[in-house]
């Protein structure tokens, strides 16, 4: 008995052991429900699964059946757009905000919690609010832009298949710009105010000030927030999905819900997994950027 | 120049370009509101001016609490985030010890790998892990979803807690093991009591996270009572071709407001939170 507790107490107190032990469960819990999917994944990819059907291998038939599926072309060159064009706005507006927020002023913590909002609340709630703001009859933009006399007739921001992307991209720039705002906020007040003081003795304007004191300190900061955008944005879901469900037409499908389509709605789970799976290279990529960005600050 | 400032200036640099982001972040949310306090037939009214209420009232939140499963969605979501909080809080308080004081063979490699964990998007795995969940007999029950979203809890509080740790003076440490304390009492008396606010920035982070989270409860919770907040109101409250707007407004409404007012009083602690990831690396 004695013994046994000794032989506890002492894996307990070496290091190598104890490091060992405190990382288990968590580690656990990631294999479960992380590597093992994941791993899973990749054989479900390479077989013809169906719900409620054991797939045969069929190698990467599945991946080269979506090469020549054209609603696949679509997806892969929304959640380009989607990934792509929405970041530089969302980063432009952050940047403005943080400016602003910057400033000495009343109130400054309600408003810093005020204009976290879309960012802090539940997408899927939220994306309701722009499902009314975009509806064809019931839309306040329309209904504005009709009462100033720019058109005669309501915008189908979601329904028209030009637009609907477009729409879709400004409820996520929307919804992004407040991470950029507080991140590039937290970078601002690093910047040390004595630098823009003796920045500003020796004559620089503010145009000047910014660009050769400010930026240098931000750079970072914002290469970070960027890289994580892309990759959320890039695997997003719950936002179109609540918008249009990548309609109208597959005008708005992203790997994400194209991939829930196929894989659940269609039950062809085989192919729904390639489709997911394509996502990972582009995932990778920006990945590791990040790590090695990461790295060489350290 | 700084103490030049008149006040005309200062409208035009600072408030002018502040009541844009306002109304820009805002609007959205003054509109849910607005339109979840009118009766529906408003809304067709032509002649009243969409963007004030005219006849003020509450029967969409009536019906949202009567005829529909809401409270149920609220029960399932506070069970579900309230418990998924408390693993990842334990399971990273613990990796976030081993990683920033122990040495051990492996801990560079896992903590790469526990950062990478991070970068995982659950659109890469939720077809492949819904075969798991459902193979465990998990698919329905609470359980399905308070053992999933600690995957996405886990890597980020983990980080956190492990820039939190670092900060605390090791000779403290060091003391009460002189003292005669084991690692685990020093973990328990003396690290978790001096990283309350690591620890308030991670727990409300990960709550926060669990009560918005939409695709694994849309998958794995499908059945009307076990549904979340989100996954209810989407799926549930919008029926085709008529769209009772009031209440889906005052249910997007309600289930946002928890968070909203939890963030509000913790708004120090979650900022911290968010940017220690990205500003100390």
């Amino acid at each position: 008995m004695r013994g046994g507790a000794v032989t506890t107490g002492s894996l307990l107190e070496r290091e190598s052991s104890l490091g060992v032990i405190l990382m288990l469960p968590g580690a656990l819990l990631l294999m479960v429900f992380m590597a093992y999917p994941f791993f899973l994944g990749i054989w479900l990819s390479l077989t013809d699964s169906g719900i409620g059907r054991v797939g045969r291998f069929i190698g990467l038939q599945n991946f080269v059946d979506l090469l020549s599926d054209t609603i696949f072309h679509q997806t892969a060159r929304n959640t380009l757009i989607y990934a792509l064009v929405t970041v530089p706005f969302k980063c432009a507006l952050g940047l403005g905000l943080a400016l602003v927020l910057n400033n000495r002023m009343r109130f400054s913590n309600p408003v810093r919690a005020a204009v976290m909002m879309p960012w802090i609340v539940p997408t899927a709630l939220s994306t309701l609010g722009w499902f009314m703001i975009f509806d064809p009859v019931f839309s306040p933009i329309s209904w504005l832009l009709r009462h100033v006399g720019l058109i005669s007739k309501n915008i189908n921001f979601l329904g028209d298949p030009g637009l609907a992307i477009a729409s879709v991209c400004w409820a996520n720039i929307w919804r992004g710009t407040p991470f950029f705002g507080i991140i590039i906020l937290a970078g601002l007040q690093a910047v040390p105010a004595d630098l823009h003081e003796a920045a500003a003795i020796d004559g620089a304007g503010l145009w000047h000030r910014f660009l050769h004191v400010t930026v240098p300190h931000i750079k970072g900061v914002v290469l970070i927030a960027g890289l994580l955008s892309v990759i959320w944005t890039f695997a997003d879901f719950q936002l179109i999905y609540v918008l249009t469900k990548g309609g109208p037409a597959n005008q708005t499908h992203i790997f994400g819900t194209y991939a829930y389509q196929i894989g659940l709605s269609a039950t062809e789970i085989g192919m729904g997994a390639a489709i997911a799976l394509y996502m990972f290279p582009i995932l990778s990529v920006f990945a590791v950027l990040l790590l090695i960005y990461l790295r060489r600050e350290e | 120049m700084v103490g030049g400032e008149t006040l005309g200036r200062r409208t035009l640099d600072i408030y002018l370009p502040l009541a844009f982001y306002l109304v820009f972040l805002l609007f959205p949310f003054y509109w849910m509101s607005i339109v979840s306090l009118k009766p529906t037939n408003d809304l067709f009214e032509m002649k009243y001016n969409p963007f004030w209420v005219q006849r003020f009232t509450l029967e969409n939140y009536r019906y949202l609490f009567e005829n529909t499963a809401f409270p149920e969605w609220v029960k399932n979501t506070l069970i579900v985030s309230v418990v998924s909080t408390i693993i990842s809080l334990v399971c990273s308080i613990l990796i976030g010890y081993a990683l920033a004081r122990l040495r051990f063979p492996g801990s560079n490699f896992l903590g790469v790998g526990i950062f990478l964990a991070y970068l995982v998007p659950p659109t890469l795995l939720f077809l492949p892990l819904a075969q798991v969940i459902v193979k465990l007999g998990l698919y329905n029950t609470y359980w399905a979803l308070i053992l999933t979203y600690p995957t996405q809890l886990i890597p980020f509080a983990s980080w956190l807690l492990m820039g939190y740790f670092r900060t605390i003076p090791k000779e403290i440490e060091e003391s009460a093991m002189a003292d005669g304390c084991s690692r685990l009492q020093i973990l328990v008396r003396i690290v978790l009591p001096l990283s309350i606010p690591g620890l308030l920035s991670a727990g409300i982070f990960s709550f926060t996270l669990c009560w918005n989270e939409f695709l694994y409860a849309l998958i794995f919770m499908s059945s009307g009572p076990m549904k979340t907040i989100p996954v209810g109101v989407v799926s549930d409250m919008i029926k085709a071709d008529t769209l009772f707007w009031g209440s889906l407004m005052a249910s997007a409404v309600l289930g946002s407001f928890p968070i909203a007012i939890l963030y509000s009083f913790f708004v120090k602690h979650y900022v911290s939170g968010l940017t220690a990831g990205a500003v100390k690396g």
